[in-house]
């Protein structure tokens, strides 16, 4: 099987603090490939790696078999990656359906038209309430961001990716800060994620995670530490050591 | 509501000279429409992308100064001369978009004002081109289908048209799915390049476009003046361009319409009045800043909606308990 995503000897840093040191990591696709790793351990600058957000110093970036290492951003994304945020990063001045079509918009070819109503557009807002509904959302879809919950926009981010038909999809720490109930509502969502995407999660509701993830990567100050299975990540004597503290 | 204010707004428009019954007022109307031009392609820069140019009475200049120097030079015709003029301003913006979108923010800033400083410098200074201090003079005015628009009335209603169909064209384009990427890269630009859109290329067809109409605004504060110097690009005017959107409204179509009609008027009723008039408009612009951020248009729009919407449910406040 081809790896999804493959990066190699990837490095970054941010003047004299080396951020990713010649991390290695291959992604099967349909993996659920779970990063885990203490604060300040460099997982979010390896998602902004991967992302394009990050140019990396050295090293290499495939994408579904293509080198992406400088490809921009957006092409990265039209190639088939799509990706939350720690912080949730949405338009907060437009409602919960605008959110989503802007989501649809930037995969369509339909985003270079410079005429027609964006907001009238059936097509593309049927499509957006479909995708709204398939994360519980469409009783929302006309409600202002700032009215809704912590917990529904964390399922919009979730939501936004997903209705771009992502091949990959990098979700970044999607359950912290949720309470419980809006924590069984997000798992729930991840749960009916089609299983041929391929998912690299960053997350630290251990719990949720584990019972997620077919493989695990373990990064410590920038460096890949282990590699593997999720049986043989858990059971490693270095992992409770960094990681779980104990 | 919006249509009956609509209605009301262009009616008064359409009859403004019959009103007045003043050549006085008709050219204010007619310079109010021209800064209004102005603005109105600036907004597109500022208001809806998110990008604040100090630069852009430089476009003015350029296509004044071009369709000025074609004709007086070159002896070319009116139709000639604008288009190249236009064409010609397009490809700098095209060109000053290439430097300025380097950067965003406070960096953009100082780009563009560095940019319209340039083009002032050399409009001041290349005097075998442009005259130097004493500008271009004894420019024309057109006449399309053989209708002077050395009148008063008939220029105010050419000034109309290109107003009308410019607004038109704001309107629909910053509408359409195009436009509501415009709007999501002010917004959130990185989320919008993870979304697959190419935000510098938005951003530059934007600057494009603004440039474009700043240019389309030069032609016709030129065939109103008829003269042209170094003082319409200065660094004052881009200044108070800026204002005028943001004291309307940035980001609204209507905004940019009413900062311009209020700056034009201001300008020249209370100069007819006091001496530091620049003093009075300064104030004016503190009390919006103060007590409307938004604009007035956005002010407006927030005085009104209560009335509209007299109940709504959001607002009514839940009750704490229940009493059983």
């Amino acid at each position: 099987m081809s790896a999804v995503v493959e990066v190699a000897g990837l490095c970054k840093s941010f003047g004299g603090l080396q951020v990713t040191r010649s991390v290695n990591l291959r992604v099967e696709r349909g993996e659920r490939h779970l990063l885990i790793g203490p604060n300040g351990a460099g997982k979010t600058t390896l998602f902004n790696l991967i992302a394009g957000d990050l140019a990396a110093n050295s090293g290499s970036i495939s994408l579904l078999g293509k080198p992406v290492t400088g490809t921009p951003t957006a092409a990265r994304a039209q190639l088939g990656l799509a990706r939350t945020y720690q912080i949730v990063t949405l338009f907060g001045r437009d409602n919960l359906l605008h959110n989503v079509k802007l989501a649809l918009l930037g995969k369509s070819a339909l985003r270079w038209r410079h005429w027609g109503s964006f907001d009238l557009d059936r097509t593309l807002s049927a499509r957006a309430l479909e995708v709204l509904d398939s994360a519980g959302l469409a009783s929302k879809a006309q409600c202002a961001l700032e009215q809704t919950s912590y917990g529904e926009k964390r399922r919009l981010e979730i939501a936004m990716a997903l209705a771009q038909n992502p091949q990959v999809l990098l979700l970044d720490e999607p359950l912290a800060g949720l309470s419980p109930q809006e924590r069984e509502s997000v798992i729930a969502l991840l749960r009916r994620i089609d299983p041929s995407i391929t998912i690299i999660m960053i997350e630290h509701d251990m719990e949720v995670a584990l019972a997620f993830a077919d493989r695990i990567t373990l990064l410590h100050y920038g460096q890949v530490i282990l590699a593997g299975s999720r049986q043989d990540v858990v059971a490693d004597p270095r992992t409770r050591e960094i990681y779980l503290g104990h | 509501m919006r249509r009956a204010l609509f209605a009301a707004f262009l009616a008064l428009l359409l009859c403004l000279p019959l009103l007045t019954g003043s050549v006085y007022y008709t050219n204010l109307a007619s310079q109010a429409l021209i800064a209004a031009l102005f603005a109105l392609g600036l907004n597109l820069l500022v208001g809806y992308a998110g990008l604040t140019s100090l630069g852009h009475a430089g476009y003015l200049g350029l296509a004044a100064y071009t369709s000025g120097w074609l004709m007086t030079h070159l002896g070319w015709g009116h139709l000639a001369a604008a288009a190249a003029a236009l064409a010609f301003s397009t490809v700098m913006a095209a060109i000053f978009g290439l430097i300025a979108l380097r950067a965003a923010g406070i960096s953009f800033l100082m780009i563009t004002l560095a940019l319209g400083q340039v083009l002032w410098g050399l409009a001041y200074r290349w005097t075998g081109v442009t005259g130097g201090d004493n500008g271009i003079s004894g420019l024309t005015r057109p006449q399309p289908f053989g209708i002077g628009l050395g009148d008063p009335t008939h220029f105010y209603y050419f000034a109309l048209l290109v107003f009308l169909a410019v607004w038109a064209a704001v309107a629909i384009w910053v509408r359409s799915p195009f436009g509501a990427s415009i709007r999501g890269s002010k917004d959130q630009p990185h989320r919008m390049s993870a979304l697959g859109y190419n935000v510098w290329l938005i951003r530059w067809i934007t600057f494009v476009a603004s440039g474009f109409l700043g240019a389309v605004a030069g032609l016709m504060y030129v065939y109103y003046h008829q003269f042209i110097s170094p003082h319409s690009l200065s660094l004052a005017n881009s200044a108070e361009m800026l204002l005028m959107v943001i004291a309307g409204g940035a980001g609204t179509l209507s905004g940019p319409v009413v900062g311009a009609a209020l700056v034009v008027v201001l300008k020249n009723v209370a100069s007819a009045y006091i001496d530091r008039w620049i003093m009075l408009l300064g104030f004016v612009f503190i009390i919006i800043v103060m007590f409307v951020p938004g604009g007035i248009v956005a002010g407006l729009a927030r005085v009104r909606r209560p009335r509209l919407q007299p109940t709504r449910p959001a607002e009514k406040p839940a009750p704490l308990e229940k009493t059983t």
